[in-house]
């Protein structure tokens, strides 16, 4: 069953990857996205993960079911996280299976890929000096760009 | 006549606005171009707002010429960056 949800909560992987698997598949792939310490040579204490949260659970959905036809089976389960992570902490957990390996890979990465072009989150990094910015972001396919979209979008609070 | 529209503002934006949610009054049959030059012409902070940002009407990617209609959710949406 093709599954996806934006919450607040920690993830546990090891429930995202339980929802995936059957008899039929050989393959079964866990992708986990994780805060790291650093940006670039910048160190970093955590991340703060903001989400228009009705819009991202739809957004969700619709790359998961897309993701499936992709991998020929419905065995999809994708979790975003939003709100304060520390260093370490599960920001998506991606888990699919197939049959076979090859259709496992490509619709894993299809979702992490999609979701990075298209789901209405965003990231601010906490640097160890105190400072706080916006990650700079992708303007998402089918709506206005500019540059000045791009331009304001990394604007920081520093 | 007048269409309330419902605007919401996220991350940079909503940081450098202050503001996060927002009613705004349009002419019958205005577009997103309509209320971004609505909220553009108020100065300060508004001109912070690109001339043609990325938005979502009603929770789905939308381009400036599209037609609003009263009661519609219409979220300035920021250079992404889930993952």
């Amino acid at each position: 069953m093709i599954f996806a949800r934006v919450a607040s909560e920690a993830i546990d992987p090891a429930e995202v990857l339980a929802r995936v698997g059957s008899d039929r598949d050989g393959a079964t792939l866990l992708f986990l996205g994780v805060v790291r310490d650093h940006a670039d040579d910048r160190p970093v204490s955590g991340m703060r993960y903001d989400a228009y949260e009705e819009m991202a659970g739809e957004v969700l959905s619709t790359i998961a079911e897309e993701a499936a036809q992709r991998l020929g089976t419905d065995r999809v389960a994708v979790v975003h996280r939003f709100g304060e992570l520390a260093i370490g902490e599960v920001s998506v957990a991606i888990a699919v299976s197939s049959p076979h390996r090859a259709e496992a890979y490509e619709a894993s990465r299809y979702v992490i890929e999609q979701l990075k072009e298209r789901l209405p989150v965003w990231k601010k990094e906490h640097y160890v000096d105190g400072v706080s910015e916006w990650v700079e972001g992708t303007v998402p396919p089918g709506t206005a760009s500019g540059a000045e979209a791009a331009a304001v979008g990394r604007g920081g609070d520093a | 006549m007048s269409l309330p529209v419902r605007t919401l503002f996220f991350a940079a934006y909503r940081d450098r606005l202050g503001l996060s949610e927002l009613t705004v009054e349009l002419a019958d049959g205005a577009t997103v171009a309509d209320l971004v030059a609505e909220l553009r012409g108020r100065g300060s902070p508004f001109d912070i707002l690109p001339e043609r940002p990325a938005v979502a009407v009603n929770r789905t990617y939308a381009m400036l010429d599209e037609r609003l209609g009263a009661g519609d959710e219409v979220a300035f949406i920021p250079p992404v960056a889930g993952g």
